[in-house]
């Protein structure tokens, strides 16, 4: 079996994988790392986004393989202890989640908008940014609030950290 | 409102583990050695299943074990059941066929379950699934609902050679036809309540395990309700005795229904784990999903409504056919027969109703309960009639409701139910107010000038929840009691534990439970932990569905802590050497009535575990109390949504330009909460209205087995939208609450239809209203407009 090595969380892991494993297997059977969910095996639903070199990609359809050499963080990475990454926090303040199995991808996912396209997020960007994932519970009032919320935070850190 | 108690918008305490990646979910669990289950499923609808051949499969690399329908058989695992029993208008009990777990001679749709292969890897489970050779005798397959129960159709199973399950009713007919010979004005719909897939995002998963030393089996399962799944694994399938199976229902990612039920596959991995002497572990993929989850809805319906000559309803006839799909799953039967008909009066004073029911099997995934189940087959029909009849009268929609409104309470319907309380002309104003009907005609004005087609519609929907009284859904057929349990145990320094029969599966139990334990014991919310879903912890339980949590699970708590209350005046008398009936408690201190005596509340749990102020004689040591609630009636939510969309008749896109909820779920615990339930409930029936539907081929094939195939709403699908409050507390239960969890799956749909066929001027467009559909029902009408 080949040999993976990749930095996951700020750690370096490495293990020996079929070649049909997928990044989404080696993060939750490997490493343990089980906050990345598979919701659909078909890039649809989303629940499995991870950040790959500091972009969102969608770990179900992603040979481990493929990541070899990458920086790759997860849910588990976002947050310092109990301090909370800004989105995470706007997930809870603004109850954008319920069962919470999608909610993992949904904040890499918003995460990965606002490093894309800033920290003054209107509705509709919002709205249309999140065609890869799917919530079933919140009807995604509350996460597209969360998800305002959480761009406009991460903003007011940059500021005060300048 | 500040504080965390009963009304306060409290974050949820169940959050942090969520969003930091530290849920505990089914597939997140793995027990030392275990093996994995993939599930060879039948690619035909409908077949005899001649041979099976599993040898050369056996000898592939890491199969542990391959079981078929025959070593069910031999072991003597009962079938899968289901629990209501439904009588046929002539009294003859509903058809009910075989539900073997494994096929025994014969598979009825595609994704039955053919076989099971356990091996080291699920890589080699599925790989020597493909090397089973399975020898079918295709048979013709029955799909068609409309035609399923015509002669020639070939029978589903022996024991329905017509393909009919039962042919039910329930009302006064004669009552009825009287009213129909009274009328002045009859209205006349035809409806296809469209069928559903539930698609909660987390898919269905289980891991048996078998501990010899003890003869006792582990089932950990994505579950809303453990006991009952432990007690059917037990009673009636015959795994292990009670005692002899825990059933672990961890973190479930959403259910809607769909997680109620016991299947095949669950039942197979802890029955399989004592054959194969390893933990057994099975995730479902999107697609098995899609196949062989309980689907819902899935009617055909004709509905006629009588109206005399001032616009009054006189009376109500309903005739539909139900599709339960291959088998009958666990709560199948109970969906379009009394979580439908009784609620087909809606809001409205209608003398006479008469509803008849015929279900039928198809060779399609069995149908069950879904979000809602059967009040929004009910409110889909009463909403969508009512919105027809006054557009035939030629009245304003929300006046010709308001004519027809229950004004005063109790209100005994004809069918069933004695409604409580409620005020709906409170809601319907209340609605109209927030969503500025009166500028409806501007708006769409402005539409037109886009080229646009602006609608808008009502739903003023009912449900019954809190289910139910024990007694009652006992004498209508139910095979359990509807009640829940609970227990409060006080630890010695105060903390609280609160062990409950619901299940929170994406509800906030352990937050609301919680501002309840905390408001009422006058403790920091942080004191108080919920737990949930253990056999081995929770003695017994009904779970959550049916928006029962609220209304029976924290009435059982409200129980409880009334004990807890007794007994802790009880302690604080000796500890503050006063008489018991001079106690008072508030804000979590115990004080003599006209002295600055005082004790909090940690203090005397304290010294009921220590017991150095009183003696054995005198009082029992300890602080722990149980209880089980049985509600009196059931609850009965209701509101009123309204729809505003924008139709583009050259792309026959539909937008939702608006929504207004206004509901009166009584006594609201967490408004925060509340608000987010009834988001996802209207997202679901937005869902239903104009994007989902499961398609079927005239094979059987199931043609939207993936979210390539099965339009879910996404994000931009949907509008914000604006969710209020009126308020009758509920009189039946200690809180006032009603329930909320299903309500905008119930209202959302007719609210849609009413405002797509207003926009359009006419009725001739079913559910899925897609951009095709749409489109084309936007040609018809602008043709006959320029006629």
């Amino acid at each position: 079996m080949p040999k993976v090595s990749m930095t996951v969380n700020g750690k370096r892991v490495s293990a020996d994988v079929e070649g049909r494993t997928l990044l989404v297997q080696f993060l939750r059977e490997h490493q343990r790392l089980t906050g990345t969910h598979v919701g659909c095996d078909t890039s649809q639903c989303g629940a499995c986004v991870v950040h790959v070199d500091g972009r969102a990609i969608k770990a179900c359809t992603t040979l481990a393989l493929s990541c070899e050499g990458a920086n790759v963080t997860t849910i588990e990475g976002l947050a310092n202890g109990t301090e909370l990454h800004p989105m995470q926090a706007a997930f809870r303040t603004h109850h954008g989640l319920q069962c919470g199995f999608c909610t993992p991808g949904m904040i890499m996912a918003a995460i990965d908008m606002v490093n894309r396209l800033g920290y003054d997020l209107s509705e509709e960007t919002i709205r249309h940014e999140l065609e890869g994932n799917i919530c079933r519970c919140t009807g995604y009032h509350n996460i597209v609030k969360a998800i305002q919320a959480g761009a406009a935070a991460m903003g007011g850190m940059k500021v005060a950290a300048e | 409102m500040a504080g965390t108690g009963i009304g306060a918008r409290v974050e949820r305490k169940e959050d942090f583990r969520f969003i930091t990646g530290k849920g505990n979910y089914t597939d997140d669990i793995n027990r030392p050695g275990q093996a994995h289950a993939y599930f060879l499923r039948s690619p035909h609808a409908h077949a005899k299943i001649r041979k099976i051949d599993t040898a050369k499969a056996a000898a592939m690399p890491g199969v542990v074990g391959i079981f078929t329908g025959a070593d069910i058989e031999a072991d003597k695992v009962g079938g899968l059941i289901c629990g209501w029993m439904i009588h046929s208008k002539d009294g003859t009990p509903m058809k009910a066929g075989a539900h073997p777990a494994l096929a025994v001679g014969k598979v009825r749709y595609v994704g039955d379950h053919v076989a099971v292969v356990i091996a080291e890897t699920l890589a080699e489970a599925r790989d020597a699934a493909e090397a089973i050779i399975v020898d079918y005798e295709p048979l013709k397959p029955v799909v068609d609902l409309a035609s399923a129960t015509k002669k020639g159709s070939p029978a589903i199973h022996d024991a329905a050679p017509d393909n009919q399950v039962y042919d039910w009713h329930l009302g006064d007919e004669a009552a009825v036809k009287a009213a129909f010979r009274k009328a002045k004005h009859v209205t006349k719909i035809d409806l296809v309540n469209n069928r559903l897939i539930p698609n909660a995002m987390e898919p269905r998963a289980a891991i048996g395990d078998y501990n010899p030393g003890e003869e006792a089996f582990t089932l950990y399962t994505t579950s809303q309700n453990p006991h009952v799944a432990r007690l059917v694994l037990s009673a009636f399938i015959g795994i292990a005795p009670e005692h002899k199976l825990r059933v672990i229902a961890p973190d479930v990612g959403g259910g809607f229904g769909s997680k109620i039920f016991i299947y095949a596959e669950e039942t197979i991995c802890v029955w399989a784990a004592k054959k194969v002497g390893r933990p057994v572990k099975w995730v479902a993929d999107r697609t098995e999903e899609f196949l062989a989850i309980a689907h819902g809805r899935d009617h055909l319906t004709h509905a006629e409504m009588a109206i005399d000559e001032n616009g009054k309803i006189l009376g109500l006839h309903v005739k539909t056919r139900a599709n339960l799909g291959a088998y009958l799953s666990t709560f199948a039967s109970s969906v379009p027969t009394y979580l439908y008909v009784p609620l087909l009066s809606g809001q409205y004073n209608i003398p006479a109703i008469y509803g008849e029911v015929e279900a039928v099997y198809t060779n399609t995934a069995p149908v069950d309960a879904y979000r809602g189940a059967g009040r929004p087959e009910a409110t889909f029909v009463i909403e969508r009639l009512m919105e027809v009849a006054a557009r035939e009268l030629g009245m304003d929609p929300a006046a010709f409701r308001k004519k027809n409104f229950i004004k005063s309470f109790p209100h005994q319907t004809p069918v069933i139910m004695c409604y409580d309380t409620g005020d709906y002309n409170a809601s319907l104003a209340k609605a109209m107010e927030i969503h500025d009907v009166k500028g409806f005609a501007r708006r769409k004005r402005e539409s037109a000038k886009a080229g646009k087609l602006r609608g808008l519609g009502y739903s003023a929907y009912i449900e019954a929840c809190g289910i139910a009284p024990s007694a009652a859904v006992g004498s209508l057929g139910a095979g359990v009691g509807l009640w829940e349990s609970a227990e409060v145990r006080v630890n010695p320094v105060g903390t609280v534990e609160v062990l409950t029969g619901s299940h929170s599966h994406g509800q906030g139990h352990e937050t609301t439970f919680a501002q309840l334990v905390a408001g009422r014991l006058g403790i920091p919310i942080e004191n108080v932990a919920i737990v949930h879903g253990d056999t081995d912890k929770v003695q017994m339980g009904m779970g959550t569905y049916g928006s029962r949590s609220g209304a029976v699970g924290m009435s059982a708590i409200v129980k409880a802590l009334d004990k807890i209350e007794a007994k802790a005046k009880k302690v604080a008398s000796f500890v503050l050497e006063a008489s018991e009936a001079d106690i008072d408690f508030k804000d979590g201190q115990f004080s003599v009535k006209g002295t600055d005596k005082s004790i909090d509340f940690a203090s005397v749990a304290l010294q009921a575990y220590i017991a150095h102020k009183f003696t054995g004689e005198q009082l029992e040591p300890g602080l722990k109390e149980g209880a089980f609630y049985d509600p009196t009636n059931f609850t009965f939510p209701s509101g009123v949504h309204i729809a505003e969309v924008e139709i583009d008749p050259d792309t026959g896109v539909t937008t939702i330009a608006k929504w207004t909820a206004v509901d009166d779920f009584g006594v609201i615990i967490n408004p925060m909460i509340v608000e987010g339930q009834v988001h996802g409930g209207i997202a679901q029936g937005i869902g239903q209205a104009l994007l989902e539907g499961a398609v079927y081929d005239s094979n059987g094939q199931l043609l939207t087995a993936s979210y390539m195939d099965y339009a879910m709403p996404r994000a931009d699908d949907l509008p914000s939208f604006r969710v209020d409050h009126t308020t009758t507390p509920c009189p039946s239960n200690p809180l006032g609450i009603k329930g909320c969890g299903e309500a905008g799956a119930i209202a959302a749909p007719a609210a849609v239809m009413n405002a797509i066929t207003d926009a359009l001027g006419h009725e001739n467009i079913a559910m899925p209203a897609t951009p095709q559909a749409v489109w084309q029902a936007a040609q018809a009408g602008l043709a006959r407009a320029a006629e």
